[in-house]
């Protein structure tokens, strides 16, 4: 069964300038949330196939939404996220279903390749609970430019059987770079490490 | 004297709030540029330089919104615009933005007036023929720390006595504004209140065509 979507949310947060600094390019990060129905509100449910279903077809959307609004090529993708937030009816594990079987896969073809792990957050939430959503290169988990992280939140979401569930797509790392460790331009992209 | 640092644009598409799903679901979006207060920490008595240098950024924004909101300029029904201070600023800085801000959305919609007539007190000079964005583009600010949200209301364009479409959109960006910066906002909608039943004056029964009814 498709997810019963009430609300999609499409933020783009564009940085020109840290610390006094022209970022140039300016960095980009696009982060798409969906508010969900949870099928299993209230409920303790052994199979959550449902979920895991919900989740692939959110892989998809968030993360052709993502990219569309950043205007480019997903292959120009350079790090992704992904979380969720659990209404109260529902359970951590609820997250855990929609975000790690199968959401990744139609992510990475949102971005073209992504050999990395997509980095992950969750929790339990009310009304405009903000989840940081942890960011990684696509491609080398190792990037120490591309650490980061983008904080979403839906002001009326998620009510108690909904979950709030995000994906950020990024043209970019940090703002300003300075500590090191592996380089974009040293990424092999064999592993999903380095 | 315009300094920007980080550009927010936010897009939300609303199929159902518990009722019947809209067959086309409505769009609200807000656009946030944080820029550089330059009056941070000190009184300035003449803000009226840095207003009229906000107008070519205030069309800029409301075409980044429009265009991320992915509808044609004739889609938008609603709109409503804020600021928020940083803690090293005044209240006042905010209100530098309406002028800028509201009439680069009249602009941007259909409103062919004179925007340095109005800057000047001055009304603009009635043609008879009913243009777009007639109504008044209605605000909130505040002095805030980073993260602090602002209720934007929203209104229809061209009559503010429209039931249908009084609303408002929830609008923050993360990590702004620091205390030395100004958050100046967009917004827009593009139609009613997704369940709105509450009848009074109806956008398909505007007849006066003075920006209320």
């Amino acid at each position: 069964m498709p997810a019963k979507i009430r609300k999609i949310i499409v933020q783009i947060d564009e940085t020109r300038i840290e610390m006094g600094r022209s970022v140039s390019p300016p960095t980009r990060k696009a982060l798409a949330m969906a508010v969900i129905e949870n099928p299993f509100a209230g409920q303790y449910t052994e199979n959550l196939d449902a979920l895991i279903t919900i989740g692939e077809e959110l892989g998809a959307l968030l993360g052709q939404r993502c990219v569309e609004a950043l205007g480019i090529e997903p292959g120009q993708a350079h790090s992704y996220g992904k979380a969720a937030i659990v209404g109260e009816a529902g359970e951590l594990e609820h997250a855990a279903a929609i975000l790690h079987p199968k959401l990744g896969a139609p992510l990475r073809i949102a971005v073209e390749k992504g050999a990395a792990l997509v980095p992950s957050s969750k929790k339990r939430g009310g009304l405009g609970t903000a989840i940081d959503v942890p960011l990684g290169h696509k491609d080398a988990a190792f990037v120490r430019s591309h650490f980061d992280a983008m904080e979403a939140r839906v002001a009326d979401a998620p009510r108690a059987n909904e979950i709030v569930v995000a994906v950020v797509v990024t043209d970019s790392g940090r703002p300003l770079p300075r500590v090191g460790g592996l380089q974009v331009h040293e990424i092999q992209g064999k592993d999903g490490l380095r | 004297m315009i300094d920007i640092r980080r550009i927010f644009t936010h897009v939300e598409q609303i199929h159902h709030e518990f009722g019947p799903i809209a067959a086309t679901p409505l769009l609200r979006g807000a656009i946030g540029v944080v820029l550089t207060n330059p009056f941070a920490g000190r009184y300035e008595p003449d803000l009226l330089p840095m207003m009229n240098a906000l107008q070519p950024l205030g069309i800029d924004m409301a075409e980044r919104l429009r265009a991320a909101m992915g509808v044609p300029a004739q889609s938008i029904e609603g709109y409503g615009k804020g600021a928020i201070v940083g803690a090293d600023g005044e209240h006042e800085h905010g209100a530098m933005w309406h002028v800028p801000g509201g009439y680069a959305m009249r602009e941007l919609l259909g409103w062919k007036g004179d925007r340095l007539a109005y800057a000047k007190g001055q009304g603009e000079a009635k043609t008879g023929q009913p243009g777009n964005a007639l109504a008044i583009v209605s605000s909130t600010k505040k002095v805030g720390a980073p993260g602090t949200t602002l209720d934007v209301p929203l209104t229809h364009i061209n009559a503010s006595y429209v039931r249908s479409h009084f609303d408002a959109i929830e609008v923050r960006v993360p990590g702004a504004p620091l205390a030395v910066e100004i958050i100046f906002i967009l917004a827009m909608s593009t139609g009613p209140r997704v369940h709105a039943r509450m009848a009074g004056l109806a956008a398909s029964a505007i007849s006066q065509w003075d920006g209320l009814r």
